[in-house]
């Protein structure tokens, strides 16, 4: 009896951080497990949050309501759109703030936080003073979305990127060109694959707070309504099991992405090893 | 497009088949890393720049390699005016001090990267034969982090090599490895040179790796050579304080010169008159100049009060041992002498006599053709405390 007891709490030292661990885990994971769990339920009543009966109607028919739909493709056009500018944009800034001198650099430096460091409802309702002013007022929607999601995403884009380069080895342009390899070949086979993977995490976070932002898109949509839109709004009348499915959906996308860059990396490895 | 450059440089350069830098100079803001040098490397040769940090010779090697602008001068490889030319344009590779290797290609992708930029046909055979030749062909499909420091050290070795380039480069190239790895390495480095025939020019701070791999040194001090030469001929017979105490150790002791007779130059040392071959006294030998009379420690002898020393010539008399070293190989001394100055005395330990003891009274000695005469105006202390620091 005494000897088991010993040896449980021997075990249970050993293995304490993997058990916290796992107890972080289920914490994050709890809500999203309803979300997966929602997305089959069949409910009795648009306003009761309960599990009464399990269907594949949602899945099989995720456009049922045809405005989330609109939504979400909305979303996805805005998100793709910014992260393509942003990531192009901000890349180019990190590379101007790391690589040369200038008058002002260490402003910029700095001033580049200011948009993640302040609120986003001054963000957003600054943006939408500014669209006004200048005579936009009445044009809010797509176009005013995009640009208040480029915005927001450069900062993110530019610290990204600028970490990735600053950790990248000056030397080694230097060695590629001693090495015959002219300034557009160094570019292509040296730095460019170096700071490839700091390029594509900052465009993975920017797709994904363009898609998730409310506040400063809801100051600045004019009548167009995105997928948070959408869920704020419905939300009062009783939120469709099918945004369940929407959320499902993403969570796998980037589940697979991450897992998918995961065992790429391991493969990698072990081709070398 | 400077004057300055031509006018020197027009008639030799032709000729020339080596590297040759003339009035080369590169200056940062207000710094002059480079003071108008002048050099000549040649075909085939281990060439060491060797000095302290900041004395401008990484810089020097970064103008041959095209990393760096030089701010007037002119490089010349083969009588071609290299000068401005890009670095891929060059026919120079370099080792880098951290090496350098692409940390996403594996390892025969970085030996290979050279041949590959020239589009060179046979790449395949070629990085086998170097990968052989850096007894690394088993780790051709690892990436560089999963390298030694060694390992990594004959990659960026390889890499460079491999180019056949008419000059190599090596910036410290064994900084960062342990002492015995750098010894092995050393040997290894000067076995490939000989084996590849290529010209070598090698930097380093460290004056043992310099002595044992270059045919060639050239002492740098604050953006100027101080002297060149064999490494035996430097180290016997050093022209300024500073080569004295940077390459190996010196004692330095005032001295008035006396007048020459016959082929050397008599000098009132202390009260002791020393003779120093001509060769070796580089003063302007007028009577009564000051002086520094050097002497190796390893060239001093030391013996019992009134016991005969195989030293005819300079004999000193008067020393007290002031500090007692025993190393192993040999007993390093300290020994005060009259006129306050403590001079450093290694004695080999070759078993046929006696340690001396703290305190003692003793004698010194040395052979006069093995010391040399030096400028009073240089500092005595110039190049004393080497730093181990890379540059």
């Amino acid at each position: 009896m005494n000897s088991s007891w010993q040896r449980f709490s021997r075990w249970l030292k050993a293995h304490l951080v993997l058990i916290g661990g796992l107890l972080v885990i289920v914490y994050m994971f709890i809500p999203i497990s309803v979300v997966v769990l929602m997305s089959f339920n069949k409910p009795d009543s648009k306003l009761v949050y309960k599990f009464d009966a399990f269907t594949l109607q949602n899945w099989l028919h995720p456009c049922a309501d045809p405005s989330m739909c609109h939504a979400v493709r909305r979303s996805i056009e805005i998100g793709l759109l910014a992260t393509i500018v942003a990531t192009v944009l901000g890349t180019l800034m990190a590379f101007a703030l790391v690589r040369h001198r200038f008058e002002g650099r260490g402003a910029a430096n700095l001033i580049i936080f200011m948009p993640m460091a302040s609120p986003e409802i001054v963000m957003g309702s600054s943006l939408l003073a500014l669209f006004v002013a200048s005579g936009f007022g009445g044009q809010l929607g797509f176009g005013t979305i995009l640009i208040a999601h480029i915005m927001f995403c450069l900062s993110f884009v530019v610290v990204t990127v600028r970490a990735r380069l600053a950790g990248l080895d000056n030397n080694l342009e230097q060695a590629a060109m001693d090495l015959y390899a002219t300034e557009a070949q160094t570019f292509r086979r040296i730095t460019f694959p170096l700071v490839f993977p700091g390029i594509l995490g900052a465009a993975l976070l920017s797709f994904s707070l363009s898609f998730d932002d409310f506040i400063i898109t809801n100051l600045n949509a004019g009548n167009t309504t995105t997928f948070p839109m959408y869920v704020w709004g419905v939300a009062q009348r009783g939120v469709p099991m099918q945004v369940n499915v929407i959320g499902t959906l993403m969570f796998i996308i980037s589940i697979v992405i991450v897992v998918g860059a995961e065992i790429n990396r391991r493969r990698q490895e072990k081709a070398l090893a | 497009m400077s004057q300055v450059a031509e006018a020197p440089t027009r008639s030799g350069v032709e000729s020339y088949e080596g590297l040759r830098l003339r009035s080369l100079t590169k200056q940062f803001a207000a710094f002059t890393a480079v003071k108008s040098l002048d050099l000549d490397v040649p075909t085939g040769s281990f060439f060491a720049l060797l000095g302290p940090s900041g004395c401008g010779k990484t810089t020097t090697l970064r103008m041959v390699a095209g990393l760096e602008t030089p701010t007037s001068g002119t490089i010349t490889l083969s009588g071609k005016d290299i000068t401005w030319e890009k670095p891929y344009r060059r026919p120079v590779n370099t080792v880098f001090q951290n090496y350098a290797l692409f940390p996403h290609l594996d390892i025969y992708e970085n030996v290979a990267f050279g041949l590959r930029r020239r589009k060179s046909k046979e790449v395949d055979k070629a990085v086998r034969e170097m990968l052989d030749l850096v007894e690394l062909d088993t780790q051709a499909r690892k990436k560089p982090a999963q390298l030694s420091g060694g390992q990594q050290q004959r990659v960026a070795l390889a890499r460079a090599l491999i180019n056949s380039p008419e000059v190599l480069l090596l910036d410290e190239p064994l900084g960062a490895l342990d002492l015995k790895l750098r010894r092995a390495m050393q040997i290894e480095i000067k076995r490939i040179q000989t084996e590849v025939g290529l010209t070598f020019v090698h930097v380093t701070h460290d004056q043992e790796e310099a002595m044992t791999m270059a045919d060639t040194i050239a002492v740098m001090n604050a953006g100027v050579i101080e002297q060149m030469g064999a490494p035996a001929e430097l180290y016997d017979n050093p022209q300024t304080t500073f080569v004295a105490n940077f390459l190996g150790q010196s004692n330095l002791i005032e001295g008035t010169v006396r007048g020459r007779e016959g082929d050397v130059v008599k000098v009132d040392m202390q009260g002791t008159i020393a003779s120093i071959p001509t060769e070796r006294a580089h003063v302007s030998g007028t009577d009564g100049e000051l002086g520094w009379v050097g002497i190796r420690p390893e060239k001093v002898l030391i013996a019992e009060v009134g016991e005969s020393l195989d030293a005819p010539g300079s004999s000193i008399p008067g020393g007290v041992v002031s500090d007692v070293s025993f190393v192993g190989v040999s007993t390093q001394y300290l020994v005060r002498m009259p006129w306050g100055q403590e001079i450093q005395v290694f004695e080999q330990n070759t078993g046929r006599r006696r340690l001396f003891r703290q305190g003692e009274s003793v004698d010194i000695s040395w052979r006069p053709e093995y010391s040399f005469l030096l400028d009073h105006n240089q500092d005595a202390t110039a190049g004393v405390d080497k730093e181990d620091a890379a540059s």
